[in-house]
């Protein structure tokens, strides 16, 4: 008896259209981890440095013997310029310049300086792993010559002893030159200032859209669509009013949510960190184009929503529905947060790209970054997604569609324009 | 001028064909009833009319308003009541009654119109009550009122009267016949055949998507030699 209940659960539950978004969206992650990379295989790789020894004592050659062993190097010279020149072509993460005066600096139980300018490609945080690496090498440095210290009973000031180097720290990122910070700093400085939009623009995406495909779910389960299909109003205007409803639900529900989850942002910020010292701060124009680039893709977003949503037979189907919705919002944040969009593969660009919802997403690192053609590009390109997919949605609305779950039959583009007009 | 004319109406879900070329007009303010079985073709026919549906091939006009080309125009006149409508849940009847009436009209016609909407549908204290405690009879009260209290030029009522119990039923028989006093075209199907033949002024008898037989009541059972209209239209199927 059970078992005659689970097959009929089973055969009213596992149907092909819950199965499709499923496997397309596995097939996707998949492949974008794939795309993405190892973290494990990317941390085991020897970084690529290059080497300036201006000091050639003992305790620079006990740096450079170390770095020699855990690290490919590509320049050993004496010139920092053409050091740093070398590691851009070799896409190494920095070059390290020990100065002259650092044997005799530990001698004198001062601290020696290693000079590090990092060369730092994006910020995500896979993005750090390479430049974390590096900075594991100076970490490795630091011991060894402390073990020398110990060994040889060099000094006996236990500060020198534990910490017989110091860094001075230049990252070269994105044609900025930030003095004192090292690439993961950077990082962690962007991503504290850039992670909260990811997230609001998920949040809203999720929210609003799961209200427009619930709507059009509950229009066709409460059998109020057929009425409102025959009231004297433009279907556009349908399609459009039916996403501003759905976008001030949404924008009011990610509100109440983001009130908590800025509280528990908060926590992890630092609040010391003055991006202008930096060149990293934005201006007025930049927020503008912010909020630009969140209400198109909001509104683009929903566009599809509308359009996935006369699939909808019933509520329940709607449900599924948002399953996409919520795994292309989901792969946008992902990708965002551990890359950035110029460090990920050209497939992935493309797909990140495609994804309107990615845009405002990374918009707040490239403004900070100077980087408005991606800003006002995703901008233009979110803009004609939404017209385009408004334009599907009408077109629907003016089918059988909605109410046979069929197309009486396809209709050449010209037709199409003008039924578009019309509506 | 005609409220409605269909010529040569066919209407095709992929292969299957649910309407085979009808035709029939519908009078200014007449009751013009389609009548058949369950998969005959009427609800069909009353959605493409009502410009929710595509035309295979055929013409439709309403009050001279050919379809699709002039579905805009057309639903200024309209008022259609599907078989199983609802109203918003979440709405309160009153709510849903304003609702609707701003898409016709703006000051003193939407308070007019409401007003209509309030008498049509006689609720009383309950239409500031939500539709979701609404009894069936309730709900298809607030629909009918809903669909005539804009005044449309030809209200397409299908099955006005399905579900409901005699006392409902009869009242909404009688707010479909006070529209029509008022001038209103009315088409409307059923599958109750007695009904119509008590409602309708002409009836058009519908199987597989053709119009077998049309005319009054009287006319019908006498080309059928019937006592009324459900023994023609099984005389009329044979």
């Amino acid at each position: 008896m059970i078992g005659n209940i689970i097959r009929k659960e089973f055969k009213e539950l596992f149907v092909i259209s819950t199965l499709i978004p499923i496997v397309v969206i596995a097939i996707v992650y998949g492949s974008v981890g794939n795309m993405i990379g190892n973290i494990g295989e990317t941390m085991k790789e020897k970084p690529v440095i290059g080497i300036v020894d201006m000091d050639n004592g003992n305790f620079s050659d006990i740096a450079m013997s170390v770095l020699t062993e855990r690290a490919e190097l590509i320049y050993d010279g004496s010139d920092t310029e053409d050091g740093l020149e070398e590691v851009r072509k070799g896409n190494g993460v920095g070059l390290l310049v020990i100065p002259e005066d650092f044997s005799q600096n530990v001698y004198a139980n001062n601290p020696g300086e290693i000079e590090i300018y990092w060369i730092m490609r994006g910020a995500g945080i896979l993005d750090s792993i390479s430049s974390g690496v590096g900075e594991g090498l100076v970490q490795a440095v630091n011991q060894e010559i402390s073990k020398t210290l110990i060994q040889q009973d060099i000094s006996s000031d236990p500060t020198l002893v534990l910490n017989p180097t110091i860094r001075s720290d230049t990252t070269f990122f994105k044609g900025k030159e930030i003095e004192g910070l090292s690439p993961s700093q950077v990082s962690n400085m962007l991503s504290s200032q850039s992670i909260v939009i990811p997230i609001v623009v998920m949040m809203l995406i999720i929210m609003a859209g799961s209200s427009v495909i619930s709507s059009m779910g509950l229009e066709k389960e409460n059998k109020t669509l057929e009425t409102l299909l025959t009231l004297p109003v433009r279907r556009s205007h349908i399609v459009i009013g039916k996403m501003v409803g759905s976008a001030l639900v949404g924008m009011i529900m990610a509100a109440i949510y983001m009130i908590g989850f800025s509280r528990y942002m908060s926590s992890f910020q630092s609040s010391d960190i003055n991006l202008a010292n930096f060149g990293l701060a934005l201006s007025m124009q930049d927020y503008l184009l912010i909020g630009v680039s969140l209400f198109i893709a909001l509104l683009a977003g929903l566009s599809l929503c509308i359009v996935l949503g006369t699939f909808a037979k019933n509520y329940r189907s709607a449900q599924a529905l948002i399953f996409p919705i919520t795994a292309l919002a989901l792969i946008s944040v992902f990708i965002t947060m551990f890359k950035d969009f110029d460090t990920i593969p050209a497939v992935l660009q493309v797909l990140v790209f495609a994804i309107p919802f990615s845009h405002p997403m990374m918009a707040m690192r490239a403004l900070m970054l100077d980087n408005y053609s991606l800003v006002i590009g995703g901008i233009a390109y979110t803009a004609v997604f939404m017209v385009v997919m408004v334009w599907i949605a009408v077109r629907i609305f003016n089918s059988d569609r909605l109410l046979t779950g069929s197309v009486r039959r396809k209709i050449g583009l010209g037709r199409l324009a003008l039924g578009f007009r019309r509506s | 001028m005609k409220a409605v004319e269909v010529r040569g109406l066919v209407k095709d879900y992929g292969n299957f064909r649910a309407i085979n070329g009808i035709s029939f007009e519908v009078n200014e303010g007449e009751i013009f009833g389609l009548i058949g079985p369950n998969g005959a073709g009427k609800t069909t026919a009353l959605r493409t009319i009502a410009t929710l549906l595509q035309i295979t091939s055929g013409s439709i006009a309403v009050f001279g308003y050919e379809l699709p080309k002039e579905a805009a125009e057309a639903r200024k006149i309209i008022s259609y009541l599907p078989e199983e409508a609802g109203a918003y849940k979440n709405l309160t009847g009153m709510e849903y009654l304003n609702f609707i009436a701003k898409f016709f009209g703006e000051g003193e016609k939407f308070q007019d119109i409401v007003q209509r909407g309030l008498e049509i549908s006689n609720l009383g204290e309950r239409i500031n009550d939500k539709v979701d405690t609404y009894s069936k009879g309730m709900t298809r009260r607030l629909l009918v009122g809903r669909a005539l209290m804009v005044n449309p030029r030809l209200a397409i009522l299908d099955e006005p009267t399905s579900g409901l119990d005699v006392v409902n039923a009869q009242e909404v028989r009688r707010i479909i016949n006070s529209a029509v006093e008022a001038g209103v075209a009315v088409l409307l199907s059923s599958h109750n055949m007695l009904e119509v033949e008590l409602l309708c002024h002409r009836i058009a008898l519908i199987n597989d998507g053709k119009i077998i037989a049309s005319g009054t009541a009287e006319e019908l059972k006498m080309e059928y030699d019937a006592g009324n209209i459900e023994e023609a239209f099984v005389k009329a199927i044979k």
